[in-house]
């Protein structure tokens, strides 16, 4: 922090070492924003989780964040998973068919790691690029037009009116859609490996591989997505400044910012579930 | 169009089927005039090479650092979810050809192309939106300043071929996640990592990978810069398009995704 302020004074007096300190100061940048953006993210979920139990409960808010969130997002989530499912079952085939020409074991395996990983980890890429940026410009929108500063004047706490219901239908419909996209994306893997590769409806849905592990691993992996996508878009929309373009910029922000939240999350829940239940 | 009368109960779901279809294919339409109309400004080339060589730098050179971030969790959660298949089978020695045959085909080109279409996609149609709420595009028809070929043409290049290129760049990177991956938690050695997937793996799975890269890219070009230029309303419009092209983009990309994985199979 010290040297970011104290490279412009110095490069005067010292040329070499402001080049030393501008170096420093480039390098150190990118760090120290990525610690005060994860530190301001962790407050925000702690705030957002302690009025989820002690604030007012808004249950209108909820209801229709809950369908704008949640409902308006089915036909999104049935196309892309059903498309995910039929692609994944045909790559798989294939390259299981270069070293073993039996596929009995494909629908097993399939279903694993479709229940371990997949399901939840793409469906919430897509619902961080719709959810996401809905959130952002919404928020956003309402940031630039003053509404919010308005809120504020009133005693109304933005994040306790306009972010825990967000938070709160974000986390119910998610992990609600996460399981209708394992569903749909495993039918349509079925009806895939049927018509492709002539494999039976009865041997492909076979679950014999799906533990409890993997089911665990799965499921907080949608609690996980579910409370990180509000929260980082909820972010970039109330940190919004400058017109229609910072509306812009905000929406940009919470789809990259959500969808790296989720590949991230992604990356240590599965190497948790792999050390806790190999 | 009869507002007064009521609509009976059981045309709401045919009322709302129709609407849907109705306005997926305004937009798809609406993409699809935009494409012909820079297919029209091809030959002979119109471009503008100062805005071209200032978006190549802005969305190719800047997103490097995301593209490597995602390639190499992508990489790593490969190895990491193929581990207990691995333990099962006992099959250390092709770890490298099956991380990198899922990585290079499928999943390093789609994972790059929905970052990137969160990126530079949304942050194009913001740009385009903003100038048409502000009356920027009708400012340049009024000093005869050709928009598409002064603004979407070099976006729609830089796009197309900035993704190839960033694609090329998150293989090599997922790769080196890989690895990694494969050394610290099945004690995989690089060199036997390196040998099997050397062996096993064909140009043509890194070719597939790269020719769906610049399928997606195309579609991301298209869908954001039809949405940035067909935006009405002011910030809300603008957050509003920018939300519709993420949406059309990424459902546009697994759409194409398997149609190509067919095609190219």
């Amino acid at each position: 922090m010290s040297a970011t302020t104290a490279s412009p004074a110095e490069a005067t007096a010292a040329p070499t070492k402001g080049r030393v300190d501008a170096f420093l100061s480039t390098l150190g940048a990118g760090p120290i924003a990525l610690a005060k953006e994860l530190r301001a993210l962790l407050a925000m979920l702690f705030l957002v989780c302690r009025l989820c139990v002690t604030g007012k409960k808004n249950r209108r808010a909820f209801f229709e964040q809950a369908h704008q969130i949640g409902n308006k997002s089915v036909f999104f989530i049935t196309v892309t998973m059903g498309f995910i499912g039929m692609i994944l079952v045909f790559q798989a085939a294939m390259q299981a068919l270069r070293i073993v020409p039996d596929l009995t074991m494909l629908g097993p395996t399939f279903a694993e790691i479709l229940v371990r990983d997949l399901a939840a980890s793409i469906g919430a890429m897509m619902l961080a690029t719709r959810v996401g940026a809905g959130i952002a410009a919404e928020l956003g929108s309402m940031v630039v037009t003053d509404q919010v500063d308005a809120m504020r004047m009133c005693s109304a706490d933005p994040i306790e009116y306009l972010v825990v219901p967000r938070f709160m239908a974000s986390v119910v419909m998610t992990f609600a859609l996460l399981i209708w996209a394992a569903v749909i994306a495993f039918l349509a893997g079925m009806v895939t490996a049927n018509v492709v590769f002539e494999v039976n409806f009865a041997t492909f849905a076979n679950f014999m591989l799906v533990d409890a592990g993997d089911l665990i691993v799965g499921l907080v992996k949608c609690l996980a997505y579910g409370a990180a996508i509000p929260i980082v878009s909820a972010r970039a929309g109330l940190t919004t400044f400058g017109g229609s373009e910072g509306v812009g910029w905000a929406t940009t922000s919470a789809v990259v910012n959500s969808s790296l939240a989720v590949i991230v999350l992604n990356f240590f829940i599965s190497a948790a579930g792999y050390l806790i239940f190999p | 169009m009869s507002e007064a009368r009521p609509q009976p109960l059981y045309a709401v779901p045919f009322a709302v089927i129709g609407a849907t279809v109705l306005g997926i294919a305004d937009q798809v339409g609406g993409m699809a005039v935009l494409a012909a109309r820079l297919l029209a400004r091809v030959i002979p080339p119109r471009i503008d090479r100062f805005e071209l060589v200032r978006n190549l730098h802005k969305m190719g050179v800047r997103s490097v650092g995301i593209v490597a971030v995602t390639a190499v969790f992508t990489g790593a959660i490969m190895v990491i979810q193929a581990a207990p298949l691995v333990m099962r089978f006992d099959a250390k020695p092709v770890v490298g050809w099956a991380a990198g045959f899922a990585t290079l085909r499928e999943v390093g080109p789609l994972l790059i192309a929905l970052m990137f279409s969160g990126r530079v996609g949304a942050n194009n149609t913001a740009e385009l939106g903003t100038m048409v709420v502000t009356d920027q595009i009708d400012g340049l028809r009024a000093l005869a300043i050709d928009p598409l070929s002064y603004l979407v043409m070099p976006r729609v290049v830089a796009m197309v071929s900035m993704l190839f290129v960033l694609t090329i760049i998150g293989d090599v990177v997922a790769i080196s996640g890989a690895i990694l991956a494969a050394k610290a938690l099945l004690d995989v050695d690089p060199q036997s990592f390196m040998n099997s997937f050397v062996a096993l793996l064909h140009t043509w799975d890194v070719m597939t990978g790269l020719i769906k890269s610049v399928v997606f890219g195309m579609m991301i070009a298209i869908t954001s810069c039809h949405f940035g230029l067909s935006v009405k309303g002011g910030a809300p419009g603008v957050g509003r398009a920018v939300n519709a092209a993420v949406v059309a983009a990424a459902s546009g990309i697994f759409v194409l995704d398997y149609f190509f994985t067919y095609l190219l199979g």
